[in-house]
Protein backbone atom coordinates (compact mmCIF):
# COMPACT_ATOMS: atom_id res chain seq x y z
CA UNK A 1 0.00 0.00 0.00
CA UNK A 2 1.40 3.71 -1.25
CA UNK A 3 1.87 5.27 2.44
CA UNK A 4 2.46 8.96 3.89
CA UNK A 5 5.83 9.52 6.12
CA UNK A 6 3.12 10.06 8.88
CA UNK A 7 1.51 6.89 8.29
CA UNK A 8 4.99 4.74 7.69
CA UNK A 9 5.76 6.21 11.09
CA UNK A 10 2.55 5.43 13.14
CA UNK A 11 1.93 2.19 11.93
CA UNK A 12 5.30 1.40 12.83
CA UNK A 13 5.10 2.79 16.79
CA UNK A 14 1.66 0.63 16.60
CA UNK A 15 3.18 -2.36 15.45
CA UNK A 16 1.70 -2.55 11.83
CA UNK A 17 2.74 -3.28 8.99
CA UNK A 18 0.11 -0.33 7.56
CA UNK A 19 -2.23 1.76 8.72
CA UNK A 20 -5.17 4.16 6.76
CA UNK A 21 -6.09 7.40 7.55
CA UNK A 22 -8.74 8.04 9.89
CA UNK A 23 -8.11 4.48 12.15
CA UNK A 24 -7.69 4.69 15.60
CA UNK A 25 -4.75 3.10 16.91
CA UNK A 26 -2.71 2.83 19.99
CA UNK A 27 1.08 3.16 19.38
CA UNK A 28 4.15 3.00 21.34
CA UNK A 29 6.03 5.82 22.73
CA UNK A 30 10.03 6.08 21.55
CA UNK A 31 10.30 9.88 23.33
CA UNK A 32 8.16 11.84 25.92
CA UNK A 33 9.52 15.51 26.63
CA UNK A 34 8.47 17.61 28.98
CA UNK A 35 9.75 20.86 30.53
CA UNK A 36 9.38 22.82 33.74
CA UNK A 37 5.59 24.76 33.26
CA UNK A 38 4.10 21.80 32.18
CA UNK A 39 5.79 18.71 33.39
CA UNK A 40 6.77 17.44 36.82
CA UNK A 41 4.37 20.18 38.84
CA UNK A 42 1.20 18.80 36.77
CA UNK A 43 2.15 14.89 35.88
CA UNK A 44 3.57 13.96 39.45
CA UNK A 45 0.49 14.27 41.53
CA UNK A 46 -1.51 12.13 38.62
CA UNK A 47 1.12 9.79 38.86
CA UNK A 48 0.85 9.46 42.68
CA UNK A 49 -2.83 9.27 42.28
CA UNK A 50 -2.62 6.64 40.00
CA UNK A 51 0.04 5.06 41.95
CA UNK A 52 2.48 4.20 39.84
CA UNK A 53 5.89 5.25 38.15
CA UNK A 54 7.44 5.70 34.53
CA UNK A 55 6.89 3.83 31.52
CA UNK A 56 10.78 3.83 31.18
CA UNK A 57 13.05 6.64 32.72
CA UNK A 58 15.45 6.50 29.53
CA UNK A 59 12.62 7.47 26.91
CA UNK A 60 11.54 10.53 29.33
CA UNK A 61 13.52 14.04 28.60
CA UNK A 62 12.97 16.96 31.18
CA UNK A 63 13.26 20.58 30.02
CA UNK A 64 13.55 23.65 32.16
CA UNK A 65 12.69 26.56 29.84
CA UNK A 66 9.56 28.22 30.90
CA UNK A 67 10.39 29.80 34.40
CA UNK A 68 14.00 30.50 33.57
CA UNK A 69 15.58 31.94 35.25
CA UNK A 70 13.50 31.52 38.20
CA UNK A 71 13.91 35.09 39.36
CA UNK A 72 10.51 35.35 40.53
CA UNK A 73 9.61 33.42 44.15
CA UNK A 74 6.75 31.48 42.22
CA UNK A 75 9.45 30.26 39.20
CA UNK A 76 12.19 29.89 41.87
CA UNK A 77 9.68 27.52 43.50
CA UNK A 78 8.89 25.35 40.27
CA UNK A 79 12.50 25.14 39.03
CA UNK A 80 13.08 23.60 42.60
CA UNK A 81 10.26 21.06 42.10
CA UNK A 82 11.30 20.36 38.60
CA UNK A 83 15.18 20.01 39.50
CA UNK A 84 14.18 17.55 42.35
CA UNK A 85 11.67 14.90 39.56
CA UNK A 86 14.78 14.99 37.82
CA UNK A 87 16.53 13.61 40.49
CA UNK A 88 14.35 11.13 41.82
CA UNK A 89 12.66 10.07 38.35
CA UNK A 90 16.32 10.10 36.78
CA UNK A 91 15.41 11.22 33.65
CA UNK A 92 17.72 13.31 31.02
CA UNK A 93 17.47 16.97 32.35
CA UNK A 94 18.77 19.89 30.78
CA UNK A 95 18.33 22.73 32.83
CA UNK A 96 18.23 25.97 31.52
CA UNK A 97 20.23 25.25 28.22
CA UNK A 98 17.33 26.41 26.20
CA UNK A 99 14.29 26.04 25.01
CA UNK A 100 12.99 22.80 24.76
CA UNK A 101 12.38 22.28 20.88
CA UNK A 102 15.65 23.35 19.94
CA UNK A 103 17.85 21.97 23.01
CA UNK A 104 15.55 18.04 22.16
CA UNK A 105 17.87 18.37 18.77
CA UNK A 106 20.59 19.95 19.62
CA UNK A 107 21.43 17.50 22.63
CA UNK A 108 20.89 14.49 20.54
CA UNK A 109 17.79 13.03 21.46
CA UNK A 110 15.45 13.05 18.38
CA UNK A 111 16.25 10.59 15.05
CA UNK A 112 14.00 9.91 12.04
CA UNK A 113 10.85 7.46 12.46
CA UNK A 114 10.58 8.12 16.05
CA UNK A 115 7.31 8.66 17.55
CA UNK A 116 7.14 11.46 19.78
CA UNK A 117 4.95 13.64 22.41
CA UNK A 118 5.72 16.97 23.70
CA UNK A 119 4.33 18.42 26.90
CA UNK A 120 4.25 21.89 24.52
CA UNK A 121 2.42 22.94 21.75
CA UNK A 122 5.39 23.54 19.54
CA UNK A 123 5.73 19.90 19.78
CA UNK A 124 5.77 19.76 15.69
CA UNK A 125 9.16 21.32 15.57
CA UNK A 126 10.24 17.87 16.07
CA UNK A 127 9.17 16.80 12.34
CA UNK A 128 11.92 18.24 10.71
CA UNK A 129 13.92 15.53 11.72
CA UNK A 130 11.09 13.00 10.34
CA UNK A 131 9.92 12.34 14.12
CA UNK A 132 5.95 12.00 14.12
CA UNK A 133 6.35 14.66 17.20
CA UNK A 134 3.20 16.15 18.69
CA UNK A 135 1.77 18.22 21.84
CA UNK A 136 -0.30 16.83 24.24
CA UNK A 137 -1.76 17.98 27.87
CA UNK A 138 -0.18 17.42 30.77
CA UNK A 139 -3.14 15.00 32.21
CA UNK A 140 -2.28 12.61 28.70
CA UNK A 141 1.41 13.28 29.66
CA UNK A 142 1.15 11.47 32.84
CA UNK A 143 -0.94 9.07 30.62
CA UNK A 144 1.99 8.22 28.39
CA UNK A 145 4.50 8.26 31.45
CA UNK A 146 2.91 6.08 32.80
CA UNK A 147 1.76 3.56 30.06
CA UNK A 148 4.22 4.07 27.52
CA UNK A 149 1.31 4.30 25.11
CA UNK A 150 -1.24 7.13 23.26
CA UNK A 151 -3.86 6.26 20.99
CA UNK A 152 -3.70 8.29 17.61
CA UNK A 153 -6.42 9.02 15.20
CA UNK A 154 -4.15 8.10 11.88
CA UNK A 155 -3.84 11.46 9.94
CA UNK A 156 -4.68 12.29 6.90
CA UNK A 157 -1.69 14.08 4.96
CA UNK A 158 -1.49 18.21 3.96
CA UNK A 159 1.20 18.22 1.77
CA UNK A 160 2.55 21.69 1.50
CA UNK A 161 4.73 21.91 -1.81
CA UNK A 162 6.89 24.68 -2.56
CA UNK A 163 8.54 25.21 -5.41
CA UNK A 164 11.33 27.40 -6.59
CA UNK A 165 14.08 28.97 -4.29
CA UNK A 166 13.45 31.46 -2.07
CA UNK A 167 14.69 35.06 -2.99
CA UNK A 168 17.50 36.66 -0.18
CA UNK A 169 16.26 38.27 2.18
CA UNK A 170 13.06 35.86 2.70
CA UNK A 171 13.41 33.09 4.99
CA UNK A 172 11.31 29.42 6.48
CA UNK A 173 9.22 32.39 8.68
CA UNK A 174 7.90 34.30 6.21
CA UNK A 175 7.13 30.78 4.41
CA UNK A 176 4.89 30.21 7.62
CA UNK A 177 3.22 33.68 7.93
CA UNK A 178 2.79 33.59 4.25
CA UNK A 179 0.85 29.70 4.77
CA UNK A 180 -1.00 31.30 8.00
CA UNK A 181 -2.64 34.17 5.87
CA UNK A 182 -3.46 31.55 3.15
CA UNK A 183 -4.59 28.25 4.68
CA UNK A 184 -5.64 29.50 8.14
CA UNK A 185 -4.95 28.61 11.75
CA UNK A 186 -7.29 25.73 11.14
CA UNK A 187 -5.70 25.00 7.53
CA UNK A 188 -3.84 21.73 9.28
CA UNK A 189 -7.06 20.41 10.41
CA UNK A 190 -5.10 18.42 13.09
CA UNK A 191 -3.85 16.36 9.96
CA UNK A 192 -0.06 15.74 9.21
CA UNK A 193 0.97 18.75 7.54
CA UNK A 194 4.50 17.62 5.28
CA UNK A 195 6.60 19.61 3.80
CA UNK A 196 8.00 19.19 0.34
CA UNK A 197 9.99 20.85 -2.78
CA UNK A 198 13.18 22.41 -4.07
CA UNK A 199 12.65 25.39 -1.39
CA UNK A 200 12.48 23.35 1.40
CA UNK A 201 15.43 20.66 0.29
CA UNK A 202 17.50 23.69 0.01
CA UNK A 203 17.11 24.89 3.71
CA UNK A 204 19.24 24.16 6.05
CA UNK A 205 18.29 22.16 9.45
CA UNK A 206 17.28 25.27 11.53
CA UNK A 207 15.21 27.04 8.94
CA UNK A 208 13.54 23.85 8.72
CA UNK A 209 12.95 23.60 12.34
CA UNK A 210 11.02 26.76 11.72
CA UNK A 211 8.78 25.14 9.48
CA UNK A 212 7.67 22.29 11.22
CA UNK A 213 7.38 24.79 14.67
CA UNK A 214 4.87 26.56 13.09
CA UNK A 215 2.48 23.89 11.57
CA UNK A 216 1.20 24.18 15.16
CA UNK A 217 0.32 27.86 13.83
CA UNK A 218 -1.57 25.92 11.25
CA UNK A 219 -3.57 23.69 13.49
CA UNK A 220 -1.70 20.27 12.75
CA UNK A 221 -1.13 17.57 14.83
CA UNK A 222 2.71 17.36 13.25
CA UNK A 223 4.85 18.73 10.55
CA UNK A 224 7.05 16.33 8.77
CA UNK A 225 9.73 16.84 6.47
CA UNK A 226 11.24 13.85 5.11
CA UNK A 227 14.92 12.99 6.21
CA UNK A 228 17.62 13.63 3.51
CA UNK A 229 21.17 14.47 3.56
CA UNK A 230 20.56 18.14 5.41
CA UNK A 231 18.89 15.85 8.18
CA UNK A 232 21.91 13.02 8.16
CA UNK A 233 24.51 15.95 8.40
CA UNK A 234 22.97 17.42 11.42
CA UNK A 235 22.61 14.71 13.12
CA UNK A 236 25.94 13.01 13.29
CA UNK A 237 26.80 16.56 14.39
CA UNK A 238 25.32 15.62 17.66
CA UNK A 239 26.46 11.92 17.34
CA UNK A 240 23.75 10.50 15.80
CA UNK A 241 21.71 9.07 12.58
CA UNK A 242 18.68 8.63 10.58
CA UNK A 243 19.54 4.96 10.29
CA UNK A 244 16.98 3.20 7.97
CA UNK A 245 14.99 5.97 7.64
CA UNK A 246 17.24 8.02 6.04
CA UNK A 247 15.54 8.81 2.45
CA UNK A 248 12.50 7.49 3.23
CA UNK A 249 9.53 9.72 1.56
CA UNK A 250 6.07 9.75 0.95
CA UNK A 251 5.06 7.02 -1.87
CA UNK A 252 3.92 8.51 -4.69
CA UNK A 253 0.38 7.70 -5.31
CA UNK A 254 0.05 8.02 -1.67
CA UNK A 255 -3.50 8.91 -0.67
CA UNK A 256 -3.21 12.89 0.63
CA UNK A 257 -6.00 15.25 2.53
CA UNK A 258 -4.99 17.66 0.49
CA UNK A 259 -1.98 18.97 -1.97
CA UNK A 260 -0.85 22.64 -2.11
CA UNK A 261 1.80 24.23 -4.61
CA UNK A 262 3.15 27.50 -3.78
CA UNK A 263 5.96 29.24 -5.70
CA UNK A 264 8.54 30.18 -3.06
CA UNK A 265 10.07 32.33 -5.80
CA UNK A 266 7.80 35.39 -5.61
CA UNK A 267 7.19 35.19 -1.77
CA UNK A 268 8.11 38.45 -0.19
CA UNK A 269 9.19 38.87 3.31
CA UNK A 270 5.85 39.11 5.76
CA UNK A 271 4.04 40.59 8.53
CA UNK A 272 1.30 39.38 10.84
CA UNK A 273 -0.64 42.31 12.20
CA UNK A 274 -2.26 41.45 15.71
CA UNK A 275 -3.95 38.88 17.52
CA UNK A 276 -3.09 36.48 14.98
CA UNK A 277 -0.63 34.94 12.34
CA UNK A 278 -3.46 34.59 10.38
CA UNK A 279 -3.10 38.55 10.02
CA UNK A 280 0.01 37.97 7.34
CA UNK A 281 0.48 40.41 4.50
CA UNK A 282 4.16 41.00 2.37
CA UNK A 283 6.41 43.63 4.15
CA UNK A 284 5.15 46.07 1.19
CA UNK A 285 1.49 46.29 2.10
CA UNK A 286 1.90 47.06 5.48
CA UNK A 287 0.38 49.95 7.12
CA UNK A 288 3.09 52.21 9.04
CA UNK A 289 2.92 50.95 12.28
CA UNK A 290 5.53 52.09 15.25
CA UNK A 291 7.30 50.11 17.53
CA UNK A 292 9.14 50.27 21.34
CA UNK A 293 10.00 47.13 21.28
CA UNK A 294 12.00 44.53 18.90
CA UNK A 295 12.17 41.07 19.69
CA UNK A 296 14.48 39.01 18.45
CA UNK A 297 13.74 35.08 20.90
CA UNK A 298 12.13 31.68 20.47
CA UNK A 299 12.23 28.40 19.56
CA UNK A 300 10.63 29.63 16.26
CA UNK A 301 12.92 32.77 15.80
CA UNK A 302 16.05 33.36 17.71
CA UNK A 303 18.50 29.79 16.72
CA UNK A 304 21.88 30.31 15.50
CA UNK A 305 20.72 31.35 11.96
CA UNK A 306 17.98 33.22 13.56
CA UNK A 307 20.62 35.23 15.37
CA UNK A 308 23.51 35.13 12.03
CA UNK A 309 20.85 36.82 9.80
CA UNK A 310 19.18 39.48 12.32
CA UNK A 311 23.05 40.58 13.15
CA UNK A 312 23.93 40.86 9.74
CA UNK A 313 21.06 43.50 9.13
CA UNK A 314 21.94 45.31 12.40
CA UNK A 315 26.10 45.28 11.86
CA UNK A 316 27.11 48.70 11.78
CA UNK A 317 23.86 50.31 12.12
CA UNK A 318 21.63 51.93 15.43
CA UNK A 319 18.23 51.18 16.94
CA UNK A 320 15.87 53.73 16.24
CA UNK A 321 15.69 56.48 18.77
CA UNK A 322 13.38 55.13 21.99
CA UNK A 323 13.04 51.60 20.87
CA UNK A 324 14.01 48.71 22.55
CA UNK A 325 15.74 45.78 21.38
CA UNK A 326 15.23 42.50 22.97
CA UNK A 327 17.23 39.12 22.51
CA UNK A 328 17.06 35.43 23.68
CA UNK A 329 19.18 33.28 22.02
CA UNK A 330 17.06 29.83 21.88
CA UNK A 331 20.17 28.00 23.47
CA UNK A 332 23.21 28.15 25.45
CA UNK A 333 25.01 26.45 22.48
CA UNK A 334 23.45 28.43 19.76
CA UNK A 335 24.36 31.55 21.77
CA UNK A 336 27.74 30.29 22.50
CA UNK A 337 28.16 29.80 18.49
CA UNK A 338 27.30 33.10 17.55
CA UNK A 339 29.49 34.60 20.85
CA UNK A 340 32.26 32.99 19.49
CA UNK A 341 31.69 34.17 15.19
CA UNK A 342 31.03 37.81 16.85
CA UNK A 343 27.16 37.88 16.13
CA UNK A 344 26.67 38.27 20.03
CA UNK A 345 29.02 41.17 20.09
CA UNK A 346 26.77 42.95 17.30
CA UNK A 347 23.75 42.79 19.22
CA UNK A 348 25.79 43.92 22.16
CA UNK A 349 26.94 47.24 20.26
CA UNK A 350 24.05 48.29 18.74
CA UNK A 351 22.80 48.28 22.23
CA UNK A 352 20.38 45.72 22.40
CA UNK A 353 19.30 43.62 25.90
CA UNK A 354 20.51 39.79 25.79
CA UNK A 355 18.36 37.81 27.71
CA UNK A 356 18.42 34.57 29.34
CA UNK A 357 18.26 31.40 27.03
CA UNK A 358 14.35 30.73 27.86
CA UNK A 359 11.06 31.26 26.71
CA UNK A 360 11.14 34.28 28.86
CA UNK A 361 8.43 36.84 27.21
CA UNK A 362 7.27 34.60 24.17
CA UNK A 363 5.23 33.10 27.32
CA UNK A 364 4.71 36.34 28.47
CA UNK A 365 7.02 35.60 32.01
CA UNK A 366 9.53 37.58 33.60
CA UNK A 367 10.10 41.31 33.94
CA UNK A 368 10.32 41.87 30.71
CA UNK A 369 6.92 41.15 29.67
CA UNK A 370 5.36 43.75 27.40
CA UNK A 371 3.81 46.55 29.07
CA UNK A 372 0.36 48.40 28.72
CA UNK A 373 0.27 49.98 25.09
CA UNK A 374 3.47 48.52 24.12
CA UNK A 375 3.85 47.85 20.23
CA UNK A 376 6.34 45.23 19.59
CA UNK A 377 7.25 43.36 16.37
CA UNK A 378 8.45 39.79 17.23
CA UNK A 379 9.87 36.62 15.50
CA UNK A 380 8.18 34.43 17.98
CA UNK A 381 5.41 32.42 16.47
CA UNK A 382 2.60 33.62 18.21
CA UNK A 383 0.65 37.51 18.38
CA UNK A 384 -2.65 36.45 20.56
CA UNK A 385 -4.17 39.05 22.22
CA UNK A 386 -2.08 39.40 25.45
CA UNK A 387 0.32 36.56 25.11
CA UNK A 388 3.78 38.22 26.01
CA UNK A 389 2.48 40.74 28.59
CA UNK A 390 -0.31 43.24 29.24
CA UNK A 391 -3.57 42.57 27.34
CA UNK A 392 -3.43 45.98 25.61
CA UNK A 393 -0.16 45.24 24.02
CA UNK A 394 0.36 44.76 20.17
CA UNK A 395 2.41 41.68 19.31
CA UNK A 396 3.40 42.27 15.05
CA UNK A 397 5.41 38.58 13.63
CA UNK A 398 7.69 38.85 11.66
CA UNK A 399 11.45 37.35 10.55
CA UNK A 400 14.32 37.77 12.65
CA UNK A 401 15.69 39.73 9.44
CA UNK A 402 12.12 41.52 9.14
CA UNK A 403 12.62 42.44 13.22
CA UNK A 404 16.10 43.51 12.70
CA UNK A 405 15.62 45.89 9.66
CA UNK A 406 12.88 47.35 11.71
CA UNK A 407 14.43 47.42 14.72
CA UNK A 408 16.80 50.04 12.75
CA UNK A 409 13.58 52.26 11.64
CA UNK A 410 11.12 51.80 14.21
CA UNK A 411 8.80 50.86 12.20
CA UNK A 412 7.85 48.12 9.66
CA UNK A 413 10.99 47.66 7.53
CA UNK A 414 11.52 45.50 4.46
CA UNK A 415 15.22 43.29 5.42
CA UNK A 416 15.55 43.10 2.00
CA UNK A 417 16.77 47.04 1.67
CA UNK A 418 19.07 46.07 4.75
CA UNK A 419 20.99 43.29 2.94
CA UNK A 420 24.95 43.64 2.99
CA UNK A 421 26.61 41.60 0.45
CA UNK A 422 26.97 37.81 1.11
CA UNK A 423 25.47 37.71 4.42
CA UNK A 424 22.92 37.08 6.56
CA UNK A 425 21.15 35.13 3.86
CA UNK A 426 20.42 31.20 4.97
CA UNK B 1 -29.90 17.72 32.68
CA UNK B 2 -30.83 21.02 31.10
CA UNK B 3 -29.01 24.67 30.45
CA UNK B 4 -28.85 27.17 28.28
CA UNK B 5 -26.63 27.82 24.94
CA UNK B 6 -23.99 30.50 24.94
CA UNK B 7 -23.19 30.55 21.16
CA UNK B 8 -19.44 31.77 20.07
CA UNK B 9 -17.79 32.68 17.04
CA UNK B 10 -14.91 31.00 15.22
CA UNK B 11 -11.15 30.20 16.64
CA UNK B 12 -12.36 31.08 20.21
CA UNK B 13 -8.19 30.89 21.69
CA UNK B 14 -7.20 29.00 24.81
CA UNK B 15 -5.73 32.46 25.91
CA UNK B 16 -9.17 33.65 26.07
CA UNK B 17 -10.03 30.47 27.63
CA UNK B 18 -7.56 30.81 30.27
CA UNK B 19 -5.87 34.15 30.35
CA UNK B 20 -2.65 33.84 30.86
CA UNK B 21 -2.28 36.62 33.08
CA UNK B 22 -4.94 34.76 35.51
CA UNK B 23 -3.14 31.17 35.07
CA UNK B 24 -1.27 32.13 38.87
CA UNK B 25 -4.54 32.63 40.89
CA UNK B 26 -5.45 28.91 40.59
CA UNK B 27 -8.64 27.69 39.10
CA UNK B 28 -11.21 29.55 40.68
CA UNK B 29 -9.81 33.34 39.45
CA UNK B 30 -8.78 31.24 36.33
CA UNK B 31 -12.55 30.53 35.52
CA UNK B 32 -13.87 33.65 37.01
CA UNK B 33 -12.07 35.45 33.65
CA UNK B 34 -13.00 32.89 31.17
CA UNK B 35 -13.73 33.93 28.25
CA UNK B 36 -14.21 37.35 29.10
CA UNK B 37 -12.55 38.44 25.81
CA UNK B 38 -15.49 37.03 24.12
CA UNK B 39 -18.03 37.71 26.22
CA UNK B 40 -17.85 39.30 29.05
CA UNK B 41 -20.97 37.96 31.02
CA UNK B 42 -19.61 34.69 30.93
CA UNK B 43 -18.28 33.36 33.57
CA UNK B 44 -20.57 35.29 36.04
CA UNK B 45 -23.88 33.77 34.57
CA UNK B 46 -22.77 30.26 32.70
CA UNK B 47 -24.81 27.73 35.18
CA UNK B 48 -24.27 24.10 35.35
CA UNK B 49 -25.53 22.30 32.84
CA UNK B 50 -25.15 24.79 30.21
CA UNK B 51 -23.48 24.35 26.88
CA UNK B 52 -21.20 26.53 24.45
CA UNK B 53 -22.07 25.87 20.90
CA UNK B 54 -19.34 27.50 18.87
CA UNK B 55 -17.98 27.68 14.94
CA UNK B 56 -14.58 26.19 13.79
CA UNK B 57 -11.29 25.50 15.60
CA UNK B 58 -12.71 25.74 18.91
CA UNK B 59 -9.68 25.72 21.29
CA UNK B 60 -7.07 26.83 19.27
CA UNK B 61 -3.30 27.99 20.53
CA UNK B 62 -1.50 26.44 23.47
CA UNK B 63 -1.60 23.11 25.13
CA UNK B 64 -2.54 24.42 28.07
CA UNK B 65 -4.96 22.05 30.03
CA UNK B 66 -6.86 25.38 32.30
CA UNK B 67 -8.87 26.20 29.09
CA UNK B 68 -10.47 22.54 29.56
CA UNK B 69 -10.30 22.95 33.00
CA UNK B 70 -12.11 26.21 33.49
CA UNK B 71 -14.85 25.48 31.67
CA UNK B 72 -15.34 22.13 33.24
CA UNK B 73 -15.28 23.92 36.32
CA UNK B 74 -17.95 26.09 35.41
CA UNK B 75 -19.89 23.59 35.02
CA UNK B 76 -20.21 23.37 32.12
CA UNK B 77 -22.38 19.94 30.45
CA UNK B 78 -20.08 20.34 27.07
CA UNK B 79 -19.13 22.29 24.37
CA UNK B 80 -20.31 21.77 20.52
CA UNK B 81 -18.65 23.08 17.65
CA UNK B 82 -18.22 22.92 14.22
CA UNK B 83 -14.33 21.67 14.74
CA UNK B 84 -11.70 22.04 17.64
CA UNK B 85 -7.75 22.23 17.90
CA UNK B 86 -7.00 19.11 18.56
CA UNK B 87 -4.88 19.19 21.72
CA UNK B 88 -7.58 21.12 23.10
CA UNK B 89 -10.10 18.13 22.11
CA UNK B 90 -8.11 15.41 23.67
CA UNK B 91 -7.34 17.63 26.84
CA UNK B 92 -10.89 18.20 27.45
CA UNK B 93 -12.30 14.64 27.22
CA UNK B 94 -8.88 13.58 28.89
CA UNK B 95 -10.16 15.84 32.07
CA UNK B 96 -13.95 14.39 31.14
CA UNK B 97 -15.33 17.21 29.53
CA UNK B 98 -17.43 16.25 26.60
CA UNK B 99 -16.76 17.92 23.31
CA UNK B 100 -18.83 17.31 19.86
CA UNK B 101 -18.51 17.84 16.88
CA UNK B 102 -21.96 19.49 14.78
CA UNK B 103 -21.89 19.73 10.91
CA UNK B 104 -24.78 22.31 11.20
CA UNK B 105 -25.46 25.00 14.06
CA UNK B 106 -26.85 26.40 11.83
CA UNK B 107 -30.69 26.31 14.19
CA UNK B 108 -28.75 26.94 17.21
CA UNK B 109 -29.34 30.85 19.14
CA UNK B 110 -27.35 32.25 21.83
CA UNK B 111 -29.58 31.59 25.03
CA UNK B 112 -31.92 28.83 23.71
CA UNK B 113 -32.79 26.25 26.42
CA UNK B 114 -31.08 22.61 25.95
CA UNK B 115 -29.71 19.54 26.87
CA UNK B 116 -26.73 17.78 25.76
CA UNK B 117 -26.63 14.01 25.47
CA UNK B 118 -22.88 13.02 24.67
CA UNK B 119 -23.75 8.98 24.20
CA UNK B 120 -26.95 9.58 22.01
CA UNK B 121 -24.64 12.07 20.45
CA UNK B 122 -27.81 15.07 20.40
CA UNK B 123 -28.26 18.69 21.80
CA UNK B 124 -32.05 19.03 22.16
CA UNK B 125 -33.07 22.33 21.81
CA UNK B 126 -36.13 22.02 23.99
CA UNK B 127 -38.02 24.99 23.70
CA UNK B 128 -38.04 24.76 19.56
CA UNK B 129 -38.43 21.54 19.26
CA UNK B 130 -35.23 20.61 17.27
CA UNK B 131 -32.60 18.30 17.92
CA UNK B 132 -28.46 19.58 16.42
CA UNK B 133 -27.25 15.48 15.49
CA UNK B 134 -23.93 15.77 16.92
CA UNK B 135 -20.87 13.52 15.45
CA UNK B 136 -20.39 10.50 17.49
CA UNK B 137 -17.01 9.93 19.59
CA UNK B 138 -14.50 7.37 18.63
CA UNK B 139 -15.42 4.01 20.10
CA UNK B 140 -11.58 4.05 22.28
CA UNK B 141 -12.90 7.57 23.98
CA UNK B 142 -16.11 6.23 24.84
CA UNK B 143 -15.05 4.46 27.85
CA UNK B 144 -13.03 6.68 29.15
CA UNK B 145 -15.42 9.78 28.91
CA UNK B 146 -18.01 7.50 30.44
CA UNK B 147 -15.21 6.82 33.91
CA UNK B 148 -15.15 10.69 33.74
CA UNK B 149 -11.75 11.16 32.37
CA UNK B 150 -8.30 9.51 31.51
CA UNK B 151 -7.23 9.32 35.44
CA UNK B 152 -10.06 7.80 36.71
CA UNK B 153 -9.93 5.09 33.65
CA UNK B 154 -6.12 4.88 34.17
CA UNK B 155 -7.24 4.23 37.64
CA UNK B 156 -9.49 1.34 36.76
CA UNK B 157 -7.18 -0.16 34.61
CA UNK B 158 -4.08 -0.51 36.89
CA UNK B 159 -6.81 -1.69 39.70
CA UNK B 160 -7.91 -4.64 36.94
CA UNK B 161 -4.33 -5.33 36.45
CA UNK B 162 -3.38 -5.34 40.07
CA UNK B 163 -6.60 -8.02 40.82
CA UNK B 164 -5.21 -9.88 37.71
CA UNK B 165 -1.95 -9.95 38.92
CA UNK B 166 -3.10 -11.11 42.79
CA UNK B 167 -5.23 -13.53 41.39
CA UNK B 168 -2.78 -15.33 39.46
S1 LIG C 1 9.71 30.00 23.17
FE1 LIG C 1 7.54 30.50 23.09
S2 LIG C 1 6.68 29.14 21.53
FE2 LIG C 1 8.70 28.32 22.10
S3 LIG C 1 8.27 26.81 23.74
FE3 LIG C 1 8.71 28.75 24.73
S4 LIG C 1 6.70 29.73 25.05
FE4 LIG C 1 6.44 28.11 23.50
Amino acid sequence: MASTLAQKIIARAAGRDSVRPGEVVTAQVDLAMIHDSGGPRRVEPILKELGVGLFDASKVVLISDHFVPGDTDEGARILELTRQWARERKVAFHDGEGICHVVLPERGHLKPGMLVVGGDSHSPTGGAFGAYMFGIGATEMAGVLATGEIWLKVPGTILIEWQGRLSPGVLAKDIMLALCGRLGMDGGQYQAVEYTGEAIAALSMQERMTLSNMAAELGGQAGLIAPDATTEAYLESVGGSAGDWLGLVTDPGAELAAHHVFDASTLEPQVAAPHSPANAMPVTQAPETRFEVAYIGACTGAKYEDLKGAASILRGRKLAPGLALKVAPASMRDQQRAADEGIMAVFEEAGAQVLPNACGICAGYGADRLGEDVTCISSTARNFQGRMGASSSKIWLASPLTVAASAITGQIADPREFLNDGEGVA
Amino acid sequence: MSGRIFLLGDDIDTDQLAPGQYMKGGLDMLAAHCLEAARPDFAGSVKPGDVIVAGKNFGMGSSREQAAEALKHLGLAGVVAKSFAGIFYRNALNLGLPVLVADDISAVEDGDAASLDPAAGELVLEARNRTVRLEPLPDNLKPMLADGGLVPHLKKRFAAERAKEAGE
